[in-house]
């Protein structure tokens, strides 16, 4: 039998005809998603060609005079920008430290509370923190901590002269971090409590026949079961370093503290929605995006060297 | 652990029951301190007076805030975002994961699908350009911008895909050999296995959306349509700037005597529900962060 020689229109035809049919309901699953993806993830990434305009709503994207890199050079020229990145950086460092140097040793001590209820209350008790916004926590705060409020009320009958702890460029920062590490630190020890109970008792055990006390114990076996983690995340956290938190710092701060506590983010968003110099604020975030992407790439790097870590 | 109780090991495990005490105590603090806040007296309030319980209680800031309508209504906003956003989310979460967790051998297109998804997480177009995209289309200003662009939490659709990766394979195979077609098994095999996920996504969802300020800050002109958090924020910051201004006089005083209270019964008003609610969820959450984190 001779077999009829089908044109290639019709094979390539019904090739994605029996694709479409097998998967077709794969697709369509996924389709809703992909165009909501579509329409808010990746059209406003088209938006960033306002950073290279000057931007005037009535004329839009295409009507807008081109800009080159006038706000880029704008950027560098202002007196501000070289403290806000540093207020970014610092203050983004501070937290990504002390957010992980907390839970750490919070989880080693822990580790050591044998009495299990008891361990546990103390670890739901700690996570509240995380569970709360900042709005919420902002509010708190802001009255816990103000001149007139019960902390400093408290330090002053210690003797200790009110602290302006959200009002003064000294402790802003300070109370910034302290705050942030107090939401999360409970949280953050997950990780930390889990990687902990994979370590095998049998070394510990083996570790007192030899002769070792619970220090050494600690340093040869427990520090170094740790640590894969504690690079794992350390490295992930790289990521975040131009993330200074804007939540928070836009909860807390007000002009008196601007100077130090003004991060990208902050000044973005008062810069583009309320002043409404959408050029500027876009040509601010691009770049903080393309240091962010080259960060991301970076960290997953890292992480895929040192701890073995795929993303999916 | 091998127990070998040293007098020094002693004093260290006495010193770290009560130190971790303390650190659990300073968690706990601000909330109760707030609750306490909301139920007393104005005066012993600015005095300091109030710590850990209410000190002359009373009911009058509660009773003035719920006669606020604006606050009502942004209560009322939250809750609707709530069930209406969680729904959305879910249905589009369970809906996405199951394409996504198939193998490339199973469905060729996968692969790039999923980078499809993931590029948004790493690189977006900024506060400015989406803000000028929901003016565009149109939904500035409208109860639906709260729920639709944030409809689609992509982190919790990886964790939702590795969840059904985690299901036995041969549950699905078996299935499509008798014929079974893919909105069946969806519906019928995956979401019924799948419901230790769902119920930790649930959660992750409402509280996402109970906790979520900024985008009803900025997308919503009109202040009757705040969500509950938004409502709360701009309290809170006209507060402040009135504080920071007063911040040296005893003009502050005064202030703080009449606003301290309603302030933190509204802080409560957000609060309590989460506070109440968290010790259950707590579980579920912290199934899905080992669920949705390191693999090894």
């Amino acid at each position: 039998m001779i077999a009829a020689r089908q044109s290639p229109v019709s094979t390539a035809r019904d090739a994605v005809l029996q694709h479409v049919t097998k998967h077709g309901a794969l697709y369509l699953m996924v389709l809703p998603a992909a165009a909501l993806v579509f329409i808010f993830n990746y059209i406003p990434m088209y938006g960033i060609v306002i950073a290279f305009q000057d931007y005037q709503p009535i004329h839009g994207f295409s009507g807008s005079p081109f800009a080159g890199l006038q706000w880029f050079r704008a950027m560098f020229s202002m007196p501000d920008s070289g403290q806000i990145f540093y207020n970014t950086l610092f203050i983004a460092l501070l937290k990504i430290i002390f957010g992980q140097l907390a839970p750490i040793t919070f989880a080693l001590l822990l580790n050591e509370i044998a009495v299990k209820s008891y361990k546990r209350t103390i670890q739901t008790l700690t996570y509240l923190p995380h569970f709360l916004s900042w709005v919420m926590i902002g509010g708190i705060f802001i009255d816990l901590l103000s001149t007139k409020g019960i902390i400093n009320h408290f330090l002053n009958t210690m003797g200790v002269e009110s602290i302006f702890f959200l009002g003064s460029n000294k402790w802003f920062r300070f109370t910034l971090v302290v705050t942030d590490v107090w939401k999360g630190f409970g949280w953050g020890t997950i990780l930390y409590l889990a990687a902990l109970s994979g370590i095998d008792p049998n070394l510990y055990e083996a570790a007192v026949v030899d002769g070792a006390n619970r220090v050494r114990r600690m340093w040869h076996i427990t520090l170094p079961g740790i640590v894969p983690t504690v690079v794992l995340l350390a490295t992930l956290s790289l990521r975040g370093i131009l993330d200074a938190g804007f939540e928070q710092v836009f909860m807390l701060y007000n002009p008196a503290v601007y100077r130090t506590g003004d991060i990208i983010d902050t000044f973005v968003y008062r810069i583009g929605l309320i002043d409404a110099q959408y050029s500027l604020a876009t040509a601010v975030g691009l770049l903080k995006s393309v240091i962010g992407l080259f960060l991301i790439a970076l960290s997953y790097r890292l992480a895929a060297r040192f701890a073995n870590y795929r993303i999916f | 652990m091998v127990e070998r109780k040293s007098p020094s090991y002693m004093v260290f495990l006495v010193f770290n029951y009560v130190f971790l005490a303390f650190l659990a105590f300073t968690c706990l603090f601000p909330v109760v301190n707030v609750i306490a806040v909301s139920f007393s007296n104005p005066a012993a309030v600015a005095a300091n007076r109030v710590t850990l319980w209410p000190v002359d209680t009373q009911v009058t800031a509660y009773q003035e805030i719920f006669g606020n309508r604006l606050l009502l209504r942004s209560i009322w906003v939250s809750v609707r975002r709530v069930l209406i956003g969680t729904a959305i989310n879910l249905f589009l979460i369970t809906a996405t994961a199951y394409p996504l967790s198939k193998e490339r051998s199973e469905f060729p297109a996968r692969n790039i699908i999923m980078w499809y998804f993931v590029i948004p997480m790493l690189f977006n177009g900024g506060l400015i350009p989406t803000y000028l995209l929901i003016r565009n289309v149109g939904l500035l200003n409208s109860f639906w911008v709260l729920v639709i662009p944030a409809a689609v939490p992509i982190f919790s659709v990886i964790i939702m895909m590795n969840f059904l990766r985690s299901l036995p394979r041969s549950l699905f195979e078996v299935a499509m050999i008798d014929g079974a077609n893919h909105w069946y098994i969806l519906y019928r095999i995956a979401i019924p296995l799948s419901m230790p996920a769902i119920a930790t996504l649930t959660l992750f969802a409402m509280v996402g959306h109970w906790n979520s300020w900024f985008d009803g800050l900025i997308y919503m002109l009109d202040s009757k349509k705040w969500p509950l958090q938004t409502f709360l924020q701009s309290a809170i910051k006209a507060q402040n700037e009135l504080e920071k201004i007063a911040e040296l006089g005893e003009f502050e005083k005064v202030r703080r005597l009449s606003n301290q209270t309603l302030m933190a019964s509204k802080i409560v008003v957000a609060t309590v529900p989460i506070v109440c609610v968290y010790p259950f969820l707590q579980k579920y959450f912290i199934k899905g962060i080992l669920l949705g984190s390191i693999k090894e």
